[in-house]
């Protein structure tokens, strides 16, 4: 288990800290300018005094992508369960998804803030929950699609209500389809809450932090934040592989 | 477990059951035509036939999974629906069809759970029935972690949970080896007797049906229908010897014979099917 965890785990971190010190030299050896490159230990040096900033940004941008997350993957399950039990809600919904699926998040961010007020947090929340949709909704149909006839024959057989099939067969199947979507979702969760943040309205997020060091010639700064928001999109896709993880072990 | 004399309402009834079923093209596959058969209550029938003689179709009619296009289907006196929603029969498939995201447990208690049985009377009557089944050690295991024979003997447990007066049983051994399947007929029997249940079992190995039951069933294929009734009656007391025993290759060779529709003479030097 421990020489595993050392194969495994000592040599992409070796690969890392070798590019980070390649990085630091090319930096010095090319004399590259901060605005182009700032070399890692600047970075580091201002990841260390904007911490505080820092955490409260990632947590800021974060609870914007989880909020949108959650309220999204929940919308999407629904509709998936009803397009999956009454087809005229399929037809219906189809076209939506598509349309959905095609929106320029770019586009609707901006419109989104001035519906919204710039001093609100639902804009960023309506980005995320629309972007994280699309990836829930079509992984959720396609596992409520996959009831095998033999179950359906089962509950028919136990002459089981509707509720009691969607409940006992289809949701617990759907699961791992679920989970592959959400997988996809998270990432695609915070990418979209700090590109809603480029896009005006409260300044208390990584996104409009980044706007603002680069605009304020801190390059450094700039990446510093940008190392948080890795970290928090790792942080966010490391917690539904373990979701994911928990639910997959009992099939 | 012949008590057929006790009950005088069969536990199946089928009267003049045709079943269509409609293609593309219009011309029309006939499934079953005009199939009559009685079960009493007790009984152990076989249905035997080449692939197409609508054997499992027969089985789904009675158990309301399809319904006839014409004819008549009772069990025990009700409409097949009635029987159905009555929780009159137990049901087993040629796949067990178990839920993978349940331990055994939850899986034989789902029918219970599902019709409202309280969690402690449910509990009490799962450990009786893995312990039927001999699966008690295997109670809080998961699907994927038994062998096909241990998962069809969790299906038939689950079929037996609400003691039902009727098990149906769709082929329930035929993806497993001659080994494993040899016991789980003999588990079967065992199981039939103390249940007292009356069964209907498809299957198309002839060894198999003459081994279970008191009759069997011989259809044949396009348009399915009834080719003859074999009467089998080798006694109650059914251990591993009767599988090496002159009467009961006997009833294998007539079965054998109107299966493949020829006359069966009955002479001694008429070579024995083994399979």
């Amino acid at each position: 288990m421990n020489a595993m965890i050392v194969r495994r785990v000592i040599p992409p971190v070796l690969l890392g800290l070798a590019a980070l010190v390649l990085w630091e030299a090319l930096v010095i050896v090319a004399d590259i300018q901060p605005y182009l490159l700032p070399a890692p230990t600047a970075i580091g040096a201002q990841l260390a005094m904007v911490a505080p900033a820092l955490l409260s940004a990632m947590a800021a941008t974060g609870s914007n992508a989880l909020i949108g997350l959650v309220a999204g993957a929940a919308i999407a399950v629904t509709f998936a369960l009803l397009a999956s039990r009454i087809p005229a809600i399929d037809h219906l919904i189809a076209p939506i998804v598509a349309a959905i699926a095609v929106v320029p998040i770019v586009a609707l961010a901006p419109v989104l803030t001035s519906m919204f007020g710039a001093t609100s947090e639902s804009p960023r929340r309506v980005v995320v929950a629309i972007v994280v949709f699309v990836p829930v909704f079509v992984n959720a149909l396609r596992g409520l699609r996959q009831v095998r006839p033999v179950h359906r024959d089962l509950m028919r057989s136990y002459a089981a209500t509707n509720g009691q099939l969607t409940r006992h067969v289809t949701l617990p199947g759907a699961l791992p389809f679920v989970m592959t979507g959400l997988n996809v979702a998270s990432s695609l969760a915070v990418i979209s809450a700090i590109v809603a943040e480029y896009f005006g309205g409260l300044q208390n997020g990584l996104g409009s932090r980044i706007t603002s060091a680069a605009a304020n010639s801190a390059y450094p700064r700039a990446w510093a934040y940008v190392v948080g928001a890795i970290v928090l999109g790792l942080i966010f896709y490391g917690i539904t592989l373990a979701i994911e993880a928990a639910t997959n072990r009992r099939r | 477990m012949t008590n057929a004399t006790t009950a005088s309402v069969p536990a199946v009834d089928v009267r003049g059951v045709t079943k269509t079923f409609p293609s593309r093209r219009g011309d029309d596959v006939t499934a079953l035509l005009d199939v009559s058969l009685s079960v009493h209550a007790g009984e152990f029938v076989s249905l035997i036939g080449p692939s197409g003689c609508g054997k499992s179709t027969l089985l789904r009619i009675i158990a309301d999974l399809d319904s006839p296009t014409s004819g008549e289907v009772s069990v025990f006196g009700k409409s097949a629906s009635g029987a159905r929603r009555d929780q009159d029969y137990g049901i087993a498939f040629q796949s067990a069809g178990l839920l993978p995201w349940r331990t055994v447990a939850a899986n034989i208690e789902l029918p219970l759970q599902l019709h409202g049985m309280t969690r402690p009377a449910r509990r009490a009557r799962v450990s009786e029935l893995v312990e039927l089944v001999g699966l008690s050690s295997f109670a809080s295991s998961y699907p994927d972690q038994l062998s096909g024979g241990m998962q069809q003997r969790v299906a038939i447990a689950r079929a037996l949970a609400e003691s039902p007066r009727l098990l149906l049983m769709d082929e329930p051994f035929g993806a497993l080896d001659e080994m494993t399947r040899e016991y789980m007929q003999s588990e079967l029997v065992r199981i039939a007797d103390e249940s007292a249940a009356a069964v209907v079992f498809v299957t198309h190995s002839i060894p198999e049906a003459v081994f279970l039951s008191n009759r069997v069933v011989v259809m044949s294929p396009r348009p399915g229908r009834i080719q003859t009734i074999v009467d089998v009656d080798l006694g109650s007391n059914r251990g591993e010897r009767l599988r090496e025993d002159a009467h009961f290759f006997e009833k294998v060779t007539i079965v054998r014979e109107a299966l493949h529709g020829t006359p069966a003479p009955h002479s001694a030097s008429r070579g024995v099917d083994h399979r």
